[in-house]
């Protein structure tokens, strides 16, 4: 199958912990796992770093790689960029400033605020759709990267109906390190520059910035890994210093509804959950969504406090952040006119052609008959025992000359049938697979 | 080349599930890997002449055939059939029930869509009897 070095992933398999059980294959938004020998393995053009996997996988199998928090001692000044949703993590955190100094705490010299470049984010959103009347709406938000990249995927002809506007991440990352260099006199790549974030999708999105030629962010830090020293700094904490900028805009990002709030139109959206962001690009993809402006697309529930990173259960985030924003003012950052160019991305995202059956179409329809008529002569329970999540999957990756129909349980029962063997067929095989006299 | 033959039963009774085999061509071409223009333009021609089959026929069958130089999607009933197809052709004539029109059906414009999305649209129908429709997508 595809090679796993031409795509960088952060959601990896430990083969170890792996039992081969059909959990993941059946969860995954994109169909790219499968069970072969036991263990399952990941389709790297298919993956999308949403997390599902990770989520549902009864054995802690799935994993996020991502960094430890000594990588920070490889620069000589290091800066934090904390996701909105770490604010909703910690009970009785009302003060932002009070956990951003805890944060510091951890080793890090400068704190920089992803809400705050939100803020901006939101700002140039706002102009952007007031200046672009004639791009075709909706347009889709950058934000989440997991969706960014299912739509490259799975949707390829909404590309260009992705905002060309950095995700706050990146933005921040710029904006962190000119100001670390201005403040210390230190080259650029003397400062280190970490996000703190809820979820694999981001990771990946710095390993491989689908946004800029290299990403401004030098790595990422769990905020889940992080959580228990953050705690115990928090109660050491003696004196604090003002550092934060961001309003209720910027950390509402943190969860669903406050990137399309932030945008003051009317004709905005919020969805979240992988599958129903699904079926409204589907939805988009045959118009009937015109008339809405904008759409902001979260893959986890919630929004980013739903994150598999994160340390709290989502919805008791959200009760958080909705607490911490109260009295704080609308928005503290904007993007005037003539920096309007700076949020603007370098590249624009790349289709992955994974679900394309042949490059030219006269093969892929001798695939697709192939496929419709092996389709026709399989049990179509998705039971996943050949290791493929559907039959429809099987009958795929047979066509792609990946297995063969062995694969399928019930061609052995059928040869077991012909055989010797055939009074003894139904005490071989699992009950949900017995024929039934007839 | 065989073209790619898709067979779809419409039910007329679950509206619910409209628009699912519409779908379903959507994916079928997307795997082939027709250009998003043609995808779209099937899909949508598809979509409107399916939502007419359960909301005014009571259902019905849904061939698709699919060749490199066109796809071409054949869809059969046996509803009260069009007593004027000049008439159900303009832009905004519609005979949906209305509770059809509460959930956002019946503008009136099915056909024209189909039309406007389509190389080559054919209807023949019959009062009383049923109506079939041939829309042809070129590949182009």
């Amino acid at each position: 199958m595809a090679s796993e070095e031409h795509y960088y992933h952060s959601v990896r398999l430990d083969k170890d912990r792996c039992t081969g059980c059909i959990h993941c294959i059946q969860r995954c938004p994109t169909q790219a796992i499968r069970v072969r020998n036991g263990k399952a393995i990941i389709l790297a053009e298919r993956c999308i770093d949403c997390g599902e996997c990770i989520r549902v996988c009864p054995h802690k199998a799935k994993y996020a790689e991502r960094d430890t928090i000594d990588i920070i001692n490889q620069f000589k000044y290091k800066v934090a960029l904390p996701a909105p949703s770490l604010y909703g993590q910690i009970s009785r955190v009302r003060d932002v400033n009070l956990l951003l100094n805890a944060l510091r705490g951890l080793g890090f010299d400068d704190v920089f605020e992803v809400a705050a470049a939100a803020e901006r984010i939101s700002d140039a959103t706002k102009k952007f759709l007031k200046e672009n009347k004639e791009i075709p709406r909706p347009l889709i938000s950058s934000a989440c990267p997991a969706i960014v990249r299912l739509i490259t995927v799975c949707y390829p002809n909404l590309i260009d109906r992705i905002i060309p506007l950095h995700s706050p991440m990146e933005e921040a990352g710029r904006l962190a390190r000119l100001r670390a260099v201005e403040e210390t006199g230190l080259a650029p790549e003397e400062i280190g520059v970490f996000f703190i974030t809820p979820c694999p999708a981001k990771i990946t999105a710095i390993k491989h910035s689908q946004e800029n030629e290299r990403s401004n962010v030098d790595g990422a830090v769990a905020i889940n890994d992080i959580y228990p020293a953050l705690v115990s700094q928090l109660g050491k904490l003696e004196e604090q210093e003002d550092i934060q900028h961001a309003g209720r805009i910027g950390i509402s990002w943190g969860m669903t509804g406050g990137e399309a709030a932030g945008t003051f139109s009317e004709d905005s959206m919020a969805v979240d959950g992988i599958e129903n962001c699904m079926n409204l690009l589907g939805e988009i993809e045959d118009e009937k969504l015109s008339r809405v402006d904008f759409v902001e697309l979260n893959a986890c529930m919630g929004g980013c406090v739903g994150g598999v990173l994160t340390a709290e259960n989502p919805f008791i985030a959200k009760a958080r952040l909705n607490h911490i924003r109260k009295y704080l003012p609308n928005s503290m950052n904007s993007v005037s006119d003539g920096e309007l160019d700076e949020v603007v991305t370098e590249k624009r995202p790349e289709e992955i052609p994974a679900l394309r059956l042949a490059d030219n179409l006269q093969e892929a329809m001798e695939k697709m008959n192939r496929l419709n008529e092996l389709l026709d002569t399989f049990p179509r329970l998705d039971c996943g025992t050949c290791g493929a999540p559907s039959c429809r999957a099987l009958a795929e990756d047979i066509v792609r000359g990946y297995t063969t129909e062995q694969d399928c349980i019930f061609r052995i029962r059928d040869e077991l049938a012909g055989s010797a063997l055939k009074n003894a067929v139904n005490d071989i095989i699992p009950p949900p697979f017995r024929k039934k006299e007839e | 080349m065989d073209p790619v033959k898709l067979h779809y039963d419409i039910s007329g009774t679950d509206f619910t599930t409209a628009g699912e085999a519409s779908g379903k061509i959507k994916k079928t071409l997307k795997s082939l890997g027709f250009s998003p223009a043609i995808i779209r333009n099937v899909t949508i021609a598809v979509y409107e002449a399916e939502i007419n089959m359960v909301v005014h026929a009571g259902g019905g069958e849904i061939d698709a055939y699919v060749s490199p130089e066109k796809i071409e999607v054949v869809l059969v009933d046996h509803g009260p059939g069009i007593p004027d197809i000049g008439l159900a052709m303009q832009e905004g004539w519609s005979t949906a029930p209305e509770n059809v029109r509460q959930l956002g059906f019946g503008a009136g414009m099915g056909l024209p869509n189909i039309k406007k999305y389509s190389d080559d649209l054919q209807i023949e129908s019959e009062v009383g009897k049923g109506t079939t429709i041939r829309i042809t997508v070129l590949n182009k």
